[in-house]
């Protein structure tokens, strides 16, 4: 009963999120709106599964949170470098690129 | 029922159903409030109170199981990765230019990093 | 030394993670934990990183203790932030100096800045933060003054 109440809530707040998602304006907000989505949804798989009775969602729960930290990180350095590998000429400290 | 499995269902209803409210009021805060930078304090809302409040009632709901290990290092490592891409995303908003704003009544602060970048602009906008 | 310890915590983690306790099961978790620290020590020629914790346990989980207060604290006022009719946001970025000497205990109190909801640290300059806050109070100076001496007594080497 009670997960039912926070599997609801944490619905609504992913369908809160996904309007922010869509209305942006910057492309921070929605990068924002994709790690705070990450974030409920870990949530309402480890509460899935309390509430289905099946704890090996929490695995599954556990392994998104370690996807959605790195997808964050990973998209930010893309639309910061425009590359994912090895940056040739990083900074050692941000700020002595320009 | 006897009182000390009482109290746990109690506790653990409560944090549930708090934890549910601060993760609907950090979505209601994520479309209300005006810009990127206030934005970002209401994902971290949802992110630390309610996350913690959340796991915490999932803890005392599953007692002392292998369940209860899971979920602590599973909140553990949300407690360190939250704050770490709240600040990854402000960071990089900072760096690309977009100026935080300060209040009317207070004094801006001499020295921002990167202030003498030109403000982007939204495009379609 | 090092290398068996760190492949017991890992067989330790593996163990917990699991919970099937048949003993293929349990063979094959032992020699993954056994290649996983077999992989580091190759690579460990290259790479010289030595974790080093320089806390004390006690006084760290008497902060974290605190740190939790905290949170609680600043969501009811975010909340309520959140929830008024009106809006009144007073939003400002200032600059927070930090007494730490390790990096591991600047991380600390960077990342208790923005887990607590209303202030983000924004970026690092050498003994120094920028804090974003939402709704910026004049005590907010002394309240992350009081946060920095605290992450700086469970430092050891500190006073």
């Amino acid at each position: 009963m009670m997960f039912l109440v926070a599997a609801v809530a944490l619905f609504v707040t992913m369908v809160l999120i996904l309007v922010r998602l869509y209305a942006g304006p910057i492309v921070y907000d929605r990068v924002l709106a994709v790690n705070s989505f990450g974030t409920a949804t870990v949530l309402f798989i480890a509460v899935l599964g309390f509430l289905t009775g099946r704890p090996d969602f929490l695995d599954i729960a556990l392994l998104y949170a370690l996807i959605n930290f790195v997808g964050t990180i990973a998209v930010l350095k893309f639309f910061r470098y425009r590359a994912l590998g090895d940056i040739p000429q990083m900074p050692a400290h941000p700020g002595e690129e320009r | 029922m006897d009182i000390p499995a009482l109290i746990v269902e109690i506790l653990s209803w409560a944090s549930i159903v708090v934890g549910s409210f601060l993760m609907i009021v950090s979505g209601i805060g994520m479309l209300r409030f005006p810009d990127f930078w206030s934005r970002t304090h209401a994902a971290s809302v949802g992110d630390s109170g309610g996350m913690i409040l959340l796991i915490l009632g999932m803890c005392l709901q599953s007692g002392l199981t292998l369940i209860t290990v899971k979920l602590i290092i599973m909140g553990i490592f949300l407690i360190i990765t939250g704050p770490t891409a709240t600040h990854a995303v402000a960071n990089a908003a900072l760096v690309t230019g977009w100026r935080p704003k300060t209040a009317a009544d207070l004094e801006p602060e001499t020295g921002v990093p990167y202030s003498d970048l030109p403000e982007p602009t939204v495009r379609g906008q | 030394m090092r290398t068996i310890l760190s492949a017991l915590a890992l067989f330790g983690l593996w163990l917990l993670m699991s919970g099937v306790y048949k003993t293929l099961i349990i063979g094959l978790g032992a020699a993954s934990a056994i290649f996983a620290v077999y992989m580091v020590r190759r690579m460990d020629r290259v790479d010289q990183d030595h974790l080093k914790v320089p806390l004390k346990p006690f006084r760290f989980i008497t902060y974290a203790v605190w740190l939790v207060w905290e949170v609680v604290k600043s969501n009811v006022t975010l909340t309520k932030l959140i929830l008024a009719p009106d809006l009144n946001l007073r939003q400002h970025i200032f600059r927070v100096p930090n007494t730490q000497k390790s990096e591991l205990a600047e991380v600390i109190f960077a990342n208790s800045i923005t887990l607590t909801p209303g202030t983000i640290t924004v970026e690092t300059e050498g003994d120094a933060f920028w804090v974003h806050a939402v709704s910026f109070d004049e005590s907010d100076h002394e309240a992350l003054a009081d946060m920095d001496r605290r992450v700086t007594s469970f430092e050891t080497g500190a006073a």
